[in-house]
């Protein structure tokens, strides 16, 4: 097996499209590892990521904020900045895994995982975040909600890899909140992961709104009827109640060890709610 | 296949070794360099005993390869005790009975550590969520959560 | 400072908070567990193990694994003699070695997901898990059963075709996968029921969980080419290991030399052998030390966690609360062979109750999985579950406080339990006083909050056990017992010790003694380590204080009612006092070579007279009604532990058992797919509580001695784990209205019943 880790984007991105086994990229390792301790993936190569310097800082960009793939989610939490400007998506990755693991574990690898339920993505999602990409036939755009099609399977040709997300400019009386339901208090995969967006006028009604949902169907989804039921409205009980249906209705769960279809369906309805009403809140504070 | 040559610092120790790319940080530590203090619970980063600190960030050394430590800083269980002296966390485990069979015991001391390295006034529910990658079976959380806090209250005293 | 407490002995460090001798190695990292041991030149051990839960093996090839440069041993069943059947006590379990090789190894069938089929050792781990690759296994599937219920059905697959029903008259002539039949008796059931004014009846399921240690088996092995054999392993029982891996192997006990490292928990679950008779045979083969430790996946695939099981209970009482009559039919997984603890579950299930009128039967089930170890009061959670949710119902029903309804029917001294002893003074109801003079009994809760309450018990055992005092030439005093310390007991030996000898608790240094050290210990298990371990050093530190009364005497030349030892000398009583000084051990140890020779002791006993240890548990909780979670609020444990030798490590077991019981009550199971395969063999999705999900377990240390005991000690390890289960299901009914007779009361079967019931609107 080799490692690598070269310092470019040009040299990463080589390495992985001239690969002739399977080869991995590694940014936190905290699936990489694991799922190589078990026998699922035995890789070739892989290309370690975080020497790339574009992988790894945080930048304003055009009022935006333009967040490296391997940045970790305690280097997130730490940067008060963006944590103001965007708390869901901070909170999201900080909920993934223990203290340990938001140590190490990136936006770019829970992206790149494909897992639908990955914690930071319903919150990326619903932030309306893009993906740069980088790949043999040079650099492109993503939304994230088009990055992962299926369980373990990306839009992402061989040799691309995703370099950095940019979170748009966010209007004033914006921002965003991420909830998921979990057993216990830490630790356990999102049973369900919802992550809301809002933006509201000077009378606290509800101008935009994105939402993100995880854990309830191959893949994370962007749920643009939910959105569309609370425009106009202030989140009173009636626009509740239809986002929660909004939410019900796109849900495609699995019966897994985690939770059933009907767990997951009623709970996707509670959290988007739940996460709703945090964003509200938080906006009308802006 | 060769392996890889590396340096590193590890517990103020300029340390040099080979190992596969397979190999994680916690197999060179306790199959290499024989600092067995770290513990595998489950090679998964699902119980916090191999908890160790990485160029000052508290991770877990089974989600960390080897080769990735060129150049980098690691401190262990091994590098907590000053000589003689032990950390306060440390004394106040003892004190506390805040360790039963003692497995989990490097792992909780190395991530309590980190904690009170950021915030010496945490709440109990501060230090519950940051301990919960640290699981323990014996002690059911309860003295060490109260050793971790008597331990910061003491160093806010200075 | 000496104190006179109970049963008459002067103390001063026992009930203190000492710092447990064992505390700075390991707060520092350098205390070693099983796999922190190595040898030079050893090679790595690993484990090739059935991906089917029932299969016929039909062939085994190992000849490309053995052509693998660096493959140094393979074993498989042919490595291992066939044993004839014979049950011997291990734990507070029967075994039957019979059962036990197969276990180790697979002989015939593949009897659950996980089963060792065959080992090898290699010089790297790399490429004994590619040896392992190369073992061709052809394996003949076969349909397979999990459940209890299910495997007792007619025409369920039939694990073994040698195992017929002990216990039922006439003995049947086919056979089954139900082991035994077991019941007790008291009294006359019918006319207990008859008496009632009321009845309840209910059917209560478990799933099967796993204690949970953090630490995986591991074990070293070393052979020489004379058969003499050292062993390093994790466990509970370095004898029992001995015994285990001589039979096994054809070795003479004596020439096995066993070392039981530091222990990263048991709770029950490492009183049997896995890894170590493979260790060995595979050193033997090889001629180098062999070290193999379990993955987590292992752990929980192929080690012993223990039954699911279904329990149905039947409660009579009179209108004024008086219990009258009281049945269960426990039926318990039992794992591949025979073996759950059905029978300590059938005992323990009324124990805490004074009722005339008890009949409760057990069945003890095989089923493809693992076969089952002991788990901390083995059997009573289960069966204590199931009563429990009934005598709360019974209260609620009959509007009496759940804890009055306890002390009315409270298990008392001159009880006589179901399961035959008569109890000697016990503390159930002092726990039960305890639990209403606490704050937390009168805290006020909200909506969709609830408070519930349980008692539980374990009888607790003593056993066999040798530990030994030196005093060394500077006076100090080395003190080794046989039992593995696994939460604090060199700290309670040790204060024993320094009391009994009236010497400074830091000169007594304990070690926990291989087998080649000291006598014949029983493991540390039945909550017995500090109950005989103390006895053990009491007869030990007599022997010292009567050898050295009778040197005294040799010495001033007196006759033995002029001297008497206490406080540390042995000291001239009347008119000799004017004539000679007190003489310290550390005096007497300067002199030993010329008064006599070394002086020590060793106390070689068999425990009797372990007391039981009862508990009250108090917990609330919340349930958030939108999602079925429950969050625990707040929790009480009051327990009787006789005399606590070391309060700190006594609440320590209070509040580690507790959190275990809210695990099993809440989240943790076994989870098979329809495949029979375990679908969460790890810590992410066997979810065990984290330091978030609890809230300070609050601890009440009640204490009525036990006669038996020189300092009236009970054990006190296992009963925590006993009332969890009830008191949070309890806690449950109270928060939701409903009463839940499934385990764990996990989100989605919480939501589910909510829904049901229409009360999922917050």
């Amino acid at each position: 097996m080799r490692y690598e880790a070269p310092d470019s984007v040009e040299g990463a991105v080589a390495l992985l499209a001239g690969a002739r086994g399977d080869a991995r990229v590694l940014a936190g390792g905290t699936d990489l590892l694991v799922q190589m301790r078990a026998d699922i993936l035995d890789p070739e190569l892989i290309v370690d990521i975080k020497k790339i310097s574009e992988t790894r800082t945080i930048t304003e960009e055009k009022g935006g904020w333009r967040i490296g793939a391997a940045v970790t989610g305690a280097e997130l939490k730490e940067h008060t900045k963006l944590k103001k400007a965007w708390p869901g998506v901070v909170e999201a990755a900080n909920l993934i895994g223990s203290t340990q693991v938001q140590g190490r574990a990136t936006l770019g690898g829970n992206l790149c995982n494909g897992s639908p339920a990955a914690d930071s993505v319903p919150a990326l999602i619903a932030a309306g975040a893009v993906a740069t990409l980088a790949g043999p036939q040079g650099r492109r755009d993503l939304p994230v909600e088009d990055v992962m099609l299926g369980p373990r399977k990306l839009a992402l040709q061989k040799g691309e890899i995703v370099v950095s997300f940019l979170l748009p400019p966010k209007p004033p009386r914006s921002s965003d909140a991420y909830l998921r339901f979990i057993p216990r208090t830490e630790m356990d995969i999102a049973v369900v992961g919802a992550g809301v967006s809002l933006t509201v006028d000077g009378g606290g009604v509800i101008t935009a709104a994105r939402v993100g949902l995880g854990a309830v169907a191959a893949r994370v989804l962007l749920v643009t009827e939910a959105a569309q039921v609370i425009i106009g409205s202030r989140l009173d009980e009636a626009a509740q109640g239809r986002l929660e249906a909004a939410a019900r209705a796109v849900c495609r769960p699995i019966d897994d060890k985690r939770g059933t279809v009907d767990f997951r369906v009623d709970v996707a309805a509670v959290l988007t709610r739940r996460a709703a009403l945090i964003a509200l809140d938080r906006a009308r504070a802006n | 296949m060769a392996k890889h040559h590396i340096h590193a610092q590890i517990n103020g120790d300029d340390v040099e070794y080979l190992c596969e790319t397979e190999e994680t940080l916690l197999d060179v530590l306790r199959d290499t360099l024989h600092l067995t203090g770290s513990k595998e619970g489950c090679a998964s980063g699902d119980c916090g005993a191999c908890s160790v600190m990485l160029d000052g960030r508290l991770v877990c050394s089974c989600l960390v390869l080897g080769c990735e430590m060129h150049g980098r800083t690691v401190e262990t269980i091994e590098g907590m005790a000053q000589g003689e002296t032990l950390h306060p966390l440390q004394q106040r485990f003892l004190e506390h009975a805040a360790l039963q069979c003692g497995i989990c015991t490097p792992g909780v001391l190395v991530a309590s550590k980190a904690l009170l390295e950021r915030n010496n006034d945490p709440t109990e529910t501060e230090v519950r969520y940051w301990l919960a990658g640290n699981l323990c079976r014996c002690t059911g959380y309860d003295k060490i959560v109260t050793a971790v806090m008597d331990t910061a209250a003491a160093m806010r005293k200075g | 400072m000496a104190d006179t407490a109970t049963n008459g002995h002067a103390q001063s460090f026992v009930g203190t908070r000492t710092i447990r001798p064992d505390g700075v190695d390991k707060v520092t990292g350098r205390a070693r567990f099983g796999a922190d041991f190595n040898l030079p030149g050893q090679l790595i051990g690993r484990v090739l193990r059935s991906p089917h839960p029932h299969a016929r093996i039909v062939s085994i090839d190992t000849s490309k694994a053995e052509a693998l440069p660096g493959v140094k041993a393979v074993i498989t069943r042919d490595d291992f003699a066939d044993q004839p059947s014979e049950f011997i006590p291990a734990g507070e379990m029967m075994m039957n070695y019979k059962d036990v090789v197969r276990n180790v190894m697979a002989r015939e069938k593949a009897l659950y997901e996980g089963h060792a089929v065959a080992a090898v050792a290699a010089t790297s781990a790399a490429i004994a898990r590619r040896a392992l690759k190369l073992i061709d296994v052809k394996y003949e599937v076969l349909p397979h059963v999990i459940d209890a219920v299910a495997a007792m059905q007619p025409g369920a697959p039939l694990l073994h075709d040698d195992l017929f029903t002990a216990g039922v008259e006439p003995k049947p002539d086919k056979p089954s996968n139900v082991a035994k039949r077991i019941e007790i008796k008291l009294g006359d059931l019918e006319a207990g029921f008859k008496a009632a004014d009321l009845v309840i009846e209910r059917e209560f399921k478990t799933a099967p969980v796993h204690q949970g240690y953090i630490e995986p088996h591991a074990a070293l092995a070393s052979v020489s080419e004379d058969g003499t054999t050292e062993l390093w392993c994790t466990t509970q029982g370095h004898f029992i290991v001995r015994a285990h891996c001589a039979r096994l192997l054809g070795l003479d006990m004596g020439k096995v030399r066993v070392t039981a490292t530091e222990i990263g928990g048991g709770f029950g679950g490492k009183t049997v052998v896995y890894l170590e008779p493979l260790a060995i045979a595979l050193s033997r083969k090889a001629k180098r030390p062999v070290k193999m430790v379990m993955s987590r996946e292992e752990v929980f695939k192929a080690s012993g966690p223990t039954s699911g099981a279904t329990v149905r209970v039947k409660m009579g009482v009179k209108k004024d609360g008086k219990l009258v009559a009281a049945f269960a039919e426990l039926k318990y997984q039992a794992g591949a062979f025979q073996g759950s603890p059905v029978q300590p579950g059938v005992f323990c299930a009324f124990a805490p109750y004074d009722i005339e009128n008890v009949h409760v039967i057990g069945y003890d089930v095989v089923s493809n999985r693992p076969k089952v170890a002991a788990y901390r009061a083995p059997g009573a959670p289960i069966s204590e579950y199931a009563v429990e949710s009934v005598v709360d119902e019974i209260a609620k029903k009959l509007d009496i406080d759940p804890v009055d309804l306890r002390l009315q029917n409270a298990a008392h001294e001159g009880t006589k339990a179901a399961y035959g002893p008569k109890f000697g003074p016990i503390g159930l109801e002092e726990t039960l006083n305890a639990i209403k003079k606490t704050e937390h009994w009168n805290a006020p809760l909200r909506k969709w909050q609830g408070r519930g309450v349980a008692s539980g018990f374990w009888f607790n055992i003593g056993g066999e056990t040798c530990a030994s005092l030196t005093v060394n030439e500077d006076g100090t005093v080395s003190l080794v017992a046989g039992t593995p310390d696994i939460g604090g007991l060199r700290a309670s030996l040790t204060a024993v010790a320094a009391d009994e000898l009236g010497v400074p608790y830091d000169k007594v240094r304990p070690i926990i003694g291989d087998t080649g050290s000291i006598g014949f210990n029983f493991l540390t298990g039945g909550s017995r380590s500090a109950f005989s371990g103390s006895m053990a050093i009491v007869e030990a530190a007599k022997q010292i204080k009567s050898e050295l009364c009778a040197r005294a005497c040799k010495l001033w030349e007196a006759k033995p009612e002029q001297v008497e030892f206490s406080g540390g000398a042995v000291r001239p009583l009347g008119a000799l006092a004017e004539k000679v000084k007190p003489m310290t051990i550390a005096d007497f140890a300067k002199v030993a070579g010329k008064t006599g020779g070394p002086i020590g002791g060793v106390g070689r006993i068999n425990a009797q007279g372990a007391g039981p240890s009862f508990g009250t548990h108090m917990v609330d909780l919340e349930v958030d009604p939108e999602t079925g979670r429950a969050t625990i609020l707040r929790y009480t444990v009051a327990q009787d532990a006789g005399r606590a030798l070391h309060p700190a490590y006594v609440e320590g077991q209070y509040q580690g058992g507790a959190v275990q019981g809210i695990g099993w009550a809440l989240n943790e199971e076994y989870i098979y797919g329809e495949d029979g395969k375990l679908q969460n063999a790890g810590f992410l999705d066997y979810r065990m509580p984290v330091a978030s999900d609890v809230p300070m377990i609050d601890t009440v240390l009640v204490e009525v001695a036990n006669p038996k005991h020189p300092y009236g000690v009970r054990g006190v390890g296992e009963t925590p784990i006993v009332p969890p289960l009830g008191a949070i299901a309890n806690a449950m009914e109270q928060a939701t209205g409903i009463r839940f007779t499934e385990l764990p009361m996990s989100p989605p079967r919480v939501l589910k019943a909510l829904k049901e019931k229409g009360l999922r609107k917050a």
